[in-house]
């Protein structure tokens, strides 16, 4: 038997990096001398940024309450762009040089213009008009044609040619990465996964503000110890946590490790988990088609799922694939408060966990959880779940 | 100011048409005719191939027609709610759904009728984070309707090149295909080379009214033109549409040469923001009332239903020029790739409303240069919680206005949630900012 799991330190380090990540920024910018752009959202397509000697980081919240951003940022659009925002405004972004944002929703939109224009330490900006919609068959050849606007801007703002050589280097760090993870995500298909979702929710997070390669060699050593580490925790229910951006580490330790029913997360369908890493860069002799066509038929962002003639939902269809796969339990939506996208599918995914007859429970988050009221709603529905012939 | 006042002869004309048009789509079915639903933004020239018997709906129009009756709109809101939907999503779409799920349709008298007529098919494009998403839903609550949503996220108009124009163009020519398989109907181009001309007129022509509204006094106040513009938010590629605004043309030019005016006493002009809340129309009553102030316009309601030429090409200022016509631009559309192309182009480079979602320095310039060229005294702003993609950039673009020392209000409300809304408040904000501007009531006079 090997190493206790929470003893692991690939996990520390994962968590080390998520709580440190400004500091993980300017370290990597004094050691490199590169420049480090934030970018808002995932379908950023980091590949050209990492070519071109760009450390890319995710422009995320942390959550703690803030009103600054009242004067500029609609009361309704969403905690998270207000969280990020904030960030800026307060000067804890103060390292980066750029900021980028791939066309996602309105509020990250709106979020992303403001933190161009209001954070001082900002020089370069590039907004990509990204497809709003990923069902039809013209996205990803015109959003090749606008990687290719992004990669010249890049090119220009930086001083370097990318080259192919360059960029089939970065997909491969890429690539690697997306592989390892799922890796990492293929060992809690067991009865006993042995790693939580908090601990996953920090592999992810981690790998979208850390150096790519350092993030792999961290991910190759954690598999190792992966292998005969001792899970102690009983894993319980087995849940999916749906949502979109779930980096709070309060809610998930709470569902994880402060209730009285065991229950673990062994998969998590989010932007902060598996729907950042799954799909890869698919080989090309056009280098900048297969990233176009990576970032199109990704499993995708509630925002850009819906009907181009035929009425269905790609990211669904992986739900239910994910269901059968991880032998699902329950699902626990935490709805980002104000989130249209997501707020726009839930009436059809609660149909669609009925249909498959797996219980589920919504949340609605906000930049600071009510962790209270939480644990006494996610108690009662792990209590029913375990006595389920006789509450559903 | 005293002010001549006449009411608009062409008025009925327009209640006419508009009452037509939801009764045409009722009773579609019963003259072997297709229904079609979708937003007031879809590309509407492209079911206009399909036949002379083919009747929209468009769905922000109707639920702002659900909102002004309230009763009717909260029994929509409510029982939609019921079903899981999120209260804080957009106002019209759950007075759409709501209507959907009790199975009432509203005409625009009030009058309901049973059951809510299904489309044949819905049509519809995607800015915002929920216009195809919306008739997703409505085509599932519906029994799975066939449905077709364009992306049109290519950026704002001074920006487009033929790469990103093409990528809608070939979802137009998609969506044709897709039209005629689900239907059984073989498309006829000429219909639709018909469509696009008068598309583009009737939205030149909306912009040429708009500009007539600079004159002193106003010909025209925004509470009636918000009866008047809604018919090229319901089907402005009919060519009867295209005929209507030029009636109404003619009647505003020879009131703005004979010193017609909206109000019988206009002291202030200002112009507004956003959607109004659609239940509570009267703030515009109060305003021209009390303080004799007249509402010129937004860019909401000259945006949404006009075609300007938008920013220049540097992408320095906001151009509030009527854009041109096949005509003007000395276009002749032969085929129907031109058509497409034509009906492309002209709404990603010239449909106002849809550049300012790209970025918050467009709406800046685009609303200071309306005040300047309306002659507007302020801004009053509805921070509107029913629609979050006409709230993108609105508080940035009050702090650019204050700065740029432009006296403006603001009120929150909705615009199709009535239940959303402080009646008292808002008065209360408008008494303080006319107060704050100097503007006496006009029975103080």
């Amino acid at each position: 038997m090997g190493k206790k799991v929470e003893e692991l330190p690939q996990l520390k380090q994962f968590r080390e990096w998520f709580e440190k990540r400004h500091e993980y920024a300017k370290e990597w910018k004094r050691k490199n001398g590169g420049k480090v752009v934030g970018y808002y959202c995932t379908y950023c397509p980091e590949e050209i940024l990492y070519a071109a000697g760009v450390l890319p980081v995710r422009i995320l919240g942390s959550h703690e309450p803030e009103s600054i951003t009242r004067p500029y940022l609609h009361d309704m659009y969403c905690p998270f762009c207000h969280d990020t925002l904030a960030q800026g405004l307060q000067g804890r972004y103060d390292y980066l040089d750029g900021v980028t944002l791939a066309q996602s929703c309105l509020h990250m939109r709106q979020s992303y213009f403001s933190f161009v224009d209001r954070v001082p330490n900002i020089q370069w900006s590039y907004y990509m008009p990204f497809p709003h919609g990923v069902n039809n068959p013209h996205a990803a050849p015109y959003l090749r044609s606008e990687l290719e606007k992004f990669k010249s801007a890049v090119e220009e703002w930086t001083g370097t040619t990318i080259t192919n050589k360059e960029l089939d280097g970065a997909i491969e760090v890429y690539n690697k990465n997306r592989q390892l993870m799922k890796e990492v995500f293929e060992l809690r298909k067991s009865d006993n996964p042995p790693i939580t979702g908090l601990h996953a929710m920090e592999m992810v997070v981690s790998s979208q503000i850390v150096d790519k390669k350092d993030h792999n060699e961290v991910l190759e050593a954690l598999l190792e110890e992966l292998k005969d580490a001792e899970v102690e925790r009983e894993a319980g229910t087995r849940l999916i946590l749906i949502g979109s951006e779930d980096d709070d580490r309060s809610f998930l330790e709470l569902v994880e490790y402060g209730i009285n029913y065991p229950a673990t997360f062994v998969y998590e369908e989010c932007c902060t988990g598996a729907r950042y890493f799954w799909d890869e860069v698919r080989p090309n002799e056009d280098r900048l088609m297969a990233l176009a066509e990576r970032y199109v038929y990704r499993i995708p962002c509630p925002a850009k799922d819906w009907a181009t003639g035929e009425l269905i939902r790609r990211r669904f269809q992986h739900i239910e694939r994910v269901i059968k796969d991880y032998n699902v339990q329950g699902a626990i939506i935490t709805q980002m408060k104000f989130c249209d996208p997501h707020e726009l599918d839930i009436p059809a995914l609660r149909d669609l966990f009925d249909k498959h007859d797996v219980k589920h429970l919504t949340l609605e988050l906000d930049i600071t959880q009510p962790v209270g009221q939480f644990r006494t709603r996610v108690e009662a529905f792990l209590e029913a779940l375990g006595e389920e012939d006789l509450f559903f | 100011m005293e002010v001549k006042v006449r009411p608009l002869e062409c008025w009925n004309d327009f209640k006419k048409y508009r009452e037509r048009y939801y009764k045409n789509y009722l009773e579609a079915k019963d003259k072997g005719g297709i229904r079609w639903a979708g937003s007031a933004w879809a590309f509407d020239a492209i079911p206009h191939g399909l036949g002379e018997d083919v009747y929209p709906l468009t769905g922000e129009p109707y639920g702002a027609t659900c909102a002004f009756f309230h009763d009717f709109s909260r029994q929509c809101l409510e029982t939609i709610e019921r079903r899981g939907v999120a209260r804080d999503l957009c106002g019209y779409m759950r007075n759409y759904w709501g209507s959907i799920a009790q199975n009432k349709y509203l005409l625009p008298d009030g009058t309901t009728v049973e059951p809510f007529p299904k489309p044949d098919f819905n049509f519809t494009i995607h800015i915002c984070c929920t216009h195809a998403k919306w008739y997703h839903y409505a085509a599932e609550l519906e029994g799975g309707v066939p449905t077709y949503a364009v992306d049109i996220s290519v950026g704002p108009g001074y920006l487009l090149d033929d790469k990103r124009i093409n990528y809608v163009v070939k979802q137009l020519n998609d969506a044709i295909s897709w039209m005629e398989k689900i239907t059984g109907r073989e498309y006829d181009d000429e219909l639709l080379i018909k469509a696009v001309y008068a598309e583009a007129d009737s939205m030149s022509t909306w912009a040429r009214i708009c500009k007539l509204n600079q004159a002193k006094p106003a010909p025209l106040e925004e509470k009636s033109m918000f009866s008047l513009y809604v018919l090229n938010l319901i089907n402005r590629s009919d060519p009867e549409v295209a005929k209507l605004y030029h009636k109404l043309y003619d009647e505003v030019e020879s009131r703005v040469k004979r010193g017609i005016g909206a109000l019988t006493y206009e002291q202030f002009r200002f112009l507004t923001d956003n959607p109004p809340p659609w239940a509570f129309l009267k703030v515009y009553r109060y305003l021209e009332k009390e303080y004799g102030a007249v509402s010129l316009g937004a860019i909401y309601t000259f945006g949404l239903a006009g075609g300007w030429l938008g920013m220049d090409e540097k992408g320095e200022k906001w151009i509030w020029e009527p854009a041109p016509t096949p005509e003007e631009a000395g276009v002749e559309i032969t085929n129907r790739e031109e058509a497409l192309r034509w009906t492309a182009e002209y709404n990603l480079r010239y449909r106002a409303s849809w550049q300012h979602e790209y970025s918050h320095w467009i709406r800046k310039l685009e609303t200071y240069q309306m005040i300047k060229d309306w002659n507007a005294d302020a801004i009053i702003m509805h921070i509107n919680r029913g629609c979050e993609l006409w709230n993108l950039s609105t508080l940035e673009v009050r702090d650019y206005l204050v700065k740029n020392n432009i006296p403006v209000a603001t009120y929150e409300g909705n615009m199709a949630d009535p239940r959303d809304f402080d009646e008292a408040r808002t008065f209360n904000v408008i008494d303080s900012f006319m107060q704050s501007m100097g503007i006496e009531r006009i029975s103080e006079k």
